[in-house]
């Protein structure tokens, strides 16, 4: 195992793919001579040349649709958005190509494809910069979502991302690119897209959480484990299509859930897991699930709003407490 | 008749930014003429009288296939959107003998049925995707706006106004990126030049030198909206100068014209040079099917048809002595009844078997639909 930071490992999985296959190309604003703007694609200019890492114009709507178009002829392109907010003025190129164009041609024609960049809150940057995407692309059959949380969840899933066939949004974090984590070094690694991740067993609550959400969710499980309590986390690491299984297996053992989730709450990735979770293990439930999400509002810029706005560990403990019945 | 109907507008006006090596790169000069019959020799253009015959049985085979297929909807045979392309003919069957098809690549938008049947793709499997059947050109997944071929290339029939544009730059910038000779012509209407992605499309495809052609096929209204109520610009080929790039304007009622403006702009794409091309042309029909078309004159109309592509042709082609009034009454029988056999073949093919809702979506086999499991 190597120690290496969030952004090295995306950066590793992107090399090592680029130079095992030369129809991948990385395109996105600042990716090649400004080596990116969180660093995530810095020396790859200088390495694969500008043939094949890519600066645009702001202009996401076109190079998102370049991408899509450049897949469907033969190429595999990673197309980086600066931030998933700036995806919105690229959502008809996602929404209705990306996501549906094979579908309409009956099969005819594949999009492999990934889209990534940095995704949710990231701080005091006032509401049009700290959305929360998943939920919105989620929905849409013919899409891939991939959330994962940790170094070495990115190197593999990424990896396995860019050799799909079929068009895939990876979520990052600013926030979280800077965080180290081990990563394997195991020649050609890669993990499965779909697989949730048992980060760590338990049979008192089931804790759900994804990107930086898997990180409330392991301190919350640690507030537990002070009190003597077992909790199981799972990050489900892939959002579409969802590991369901691993959650209603977890479920069914500790008969309670608690799910953290930054998204807005009306509709979320939460409101789903929730959906499912009572369609397949209804009689085993002790308790009604409960969710830690943002709140119903955009997100406001000053400091004591903004952190009242996003979920905490403190309150997914509450929750856990209470459907534990503890209080 | 052709020489009574042509008329020649000519204006030229060229402004020359290139270098040295690159002269006339940015060329701004236009030429709008209409080849009269008795000044236009087809071998000057390098077309075979052969050819000539088949263009002229893909623009009747287009016509007819349409007129049927609004017959097949009147029936309800047809649903959802039918958009016609009659009067536009010229303009899909220019672009197709000036492609190297199947090595080319185009893209258009929801008025697909004219190119489609240009590339030859095949009545059968065009009315048969109107009918939402199994043997459609999209396995009845598609419908009327989204024929698709990969043995063509055709990458659609797209029907989101514009949303198609920056997908056919990427078409090309894959051309390019792999080297292998191809271009892409991408089309789309006058109503499609105003939105945000054309803009987007057209200064990345300068902007990266890419094998493309946008063509917008310019047949005088974006639904209701005459292009002098949508566009500040009516001469949208001037949209190029804003992009550096060539702009031009071509008759789209003369497939003479269509052809020699394709080929041109085709070839300038095969030197990575893209360009805007303005094809002025008329839909006789009205947007789709459910338009009531307050928004020109019968007079109007009729003058245009006046300008019928097909009916210049056939007069060119008699006039040259290349054919006789037997020889293309022959090919009218002949394209009938492919039309009629292609409506049979529709009516005869299966629906689309329930389970194939959960086939096309994404490539990976056994992805798991929510719902799909019975347990």
């Amino acid at each position: 195992m190597a120690e290496l930071q969030f952004r090295e490992a995306i950066r590793d999985a992107m090399v090592e793919e680029m130079d095992r296959d030369e129809t991948i190309f990385l395109m996105g604003e600042e990716v090649a001579e400004y080596d990116g703007a969180y660093k995530v694609s810095e020396g790859m200019l200088d390495r694969f040349g500008p043939k094949r890492v890519i600066d645009t114009p702001i202009s996401e709507n076109g190079f998102a649709g370049l991408g899509i178009g450049a897949a469907l002829n033969g190429l595999r392109p990673i197309i980086e958005f600066m931030t998933f907010n700036f995806s919105f003025v690229a959502i008809d190129q996602i929404i209705n190509n990306a996501a549906k164009i094979r579908y309409m041609s009956g099969g005819q024609f594949k999009i492999p494809i990934v889209f990534r960049g940095p995704n949710g809150a990231a701080g005091q940057l006032a509401a049009t910069h700290n959305t929360s995407t998943e939920s919105i692309y989620a929905t849409l059959p013919g899409l891939k979502v991939i959330a994962p949380s940790n170094p070495d969840d990115a190197k593999g899933l990424l990896k396995t991302a860019i050799r799909d066939d079929d068009p895939v949004l990876f979520l990052e974090s600013e926030v979280m690119y800077g965080m180290k984590g081990e990563v394997s070094e195991e020649k050609d690694y890669t993990l499965p897209i779909g697989k949730a991740r048992i980060a760590r067993e338990g049979d008192a609550v089931t804790i759900i959480g994804h990107s930086k959400s898997y990180w409330l969710a392991l301190k919350t499980a640690d507030m537990l484990k002070e009190e003597g309590y077992d909790a199981e986390v799972i990050d489900p690491r892939t959002i579409r299509p969802l590991d369901i299984n691993t959650i209603v297996e977890s479920v069914k053992k500790t008969n309670r859930c608690v799910i953290i989730d930054e998204s807005n709450p009306f509709a979320s990735i939460s409101s789903e897991i929730t959906y499912q979770i009572q369609e397949r293990a209804f009689d085993h439930l002790d308790a009604p699930i409960l969710r830690i999400t943002a709140k119903d509002t955009p997100a406001p810029y000053a400091k004591n709003l903004i952190d009242y706005y996003m979920p905490s560990a403190e309150d997914a403990h509450k929750a856990c407490r209470k459907v534990m019945y503890l209080d | 008749m052709a020489s009574k109907t042509s008329k020649t507008k000519k204006t030229t006006k060229t402004q020359v930014n290139g270098t040295d090596d690159e002269p006339d790169l940015i060329r701004t000069e236009f030429e709008y003429r209409s080849f009269q019959s008795e000044h236009v020799d087809h071998r000057e253009l390098e077309l075979k009288d052969d050819q000539l015959l088949d263009m002229y049985r893909n623009m009747m085979l287009q016509r007819r296939f349409e007129e049927r297929a609004a017959q097949m909807y009147g029936k309800q045979k047809i649903a959802g959107f039918l958009h016609l392309y009659i009067g536009q003919e010229a303009v899909s069957t220019g672009a197709a003998n000036a492609l190297n098809v199947g090595h080319d690549s185009v893209i258009t938008a929801y008025r697909d049925h004219g190119i489609a049947l240009a590339l030859g793709m095949t009545s059968n499997e065009c009315m048969a995707e109107l009918f939402g059947k199994i043997d459609g050109c999209s396995r009845g997944k598609g419908g009327s706006m989204h024929f698709f071929s990969a043995d063509k290339r055709l990458f659609g029939g797209h029907g989101i106004v514009g949303g198609h544009i920056p997908v056919g730059i990427g078409i090309a910038f894959a051309h390019k990126y792999k080297e292998d000779g191809g271009v892409c012509l991408c089309f789309f209407g006058d109503g499609a030049i105003n939105q945000g992605s054309f803009h987007e499309a057209a200064n990345l495809a300068s902007l990266y030198r890419l094998p493309v052609v946008f063509v917008v096929e310019n047949n005088q209204y974006a639904m209701g909206t005459a292009v002098h109520r949508a566009s500040a610009e009516t001469d949208l080929f001037k949209q190029a100068s804003g992009y550096s790039m060539p702009g031009a304007l071509a008759d789209g009622m003369d497939v003479f014209d269509c052809y020699r403006a394709f080929t041109e702009h085709i070839a300038l794409a095969r030197e990575n040079q893209p360009s805007l091309l303005e094809v002025r042309t008329y839909r006789y029909r009205g947007h789709s099917m459910s338009d009531p078309g307050k928004y020109r004159t019968k007079e109007e109309l009729e003058e245009r048809k006046d300008n019928d592509p097909i009916i210049r042709l056939k007069a060119y082609l008699l006039d040259k002595e290349l054919t006789t009034n037997e020889a293309l009454d022959d090919i009218d029988d002949d394209v009938k009844k492919e039309v009629l056999e292609s409506v049979e073949f529709a009516e005869n093919s299966e629906f689309p078997p329930l389970e194939s809702i959960y086939e096309d979506v994404y490539v990976q086999e056994d992805y798991p639909y929510l719902g799909q499991s019975k347990n």
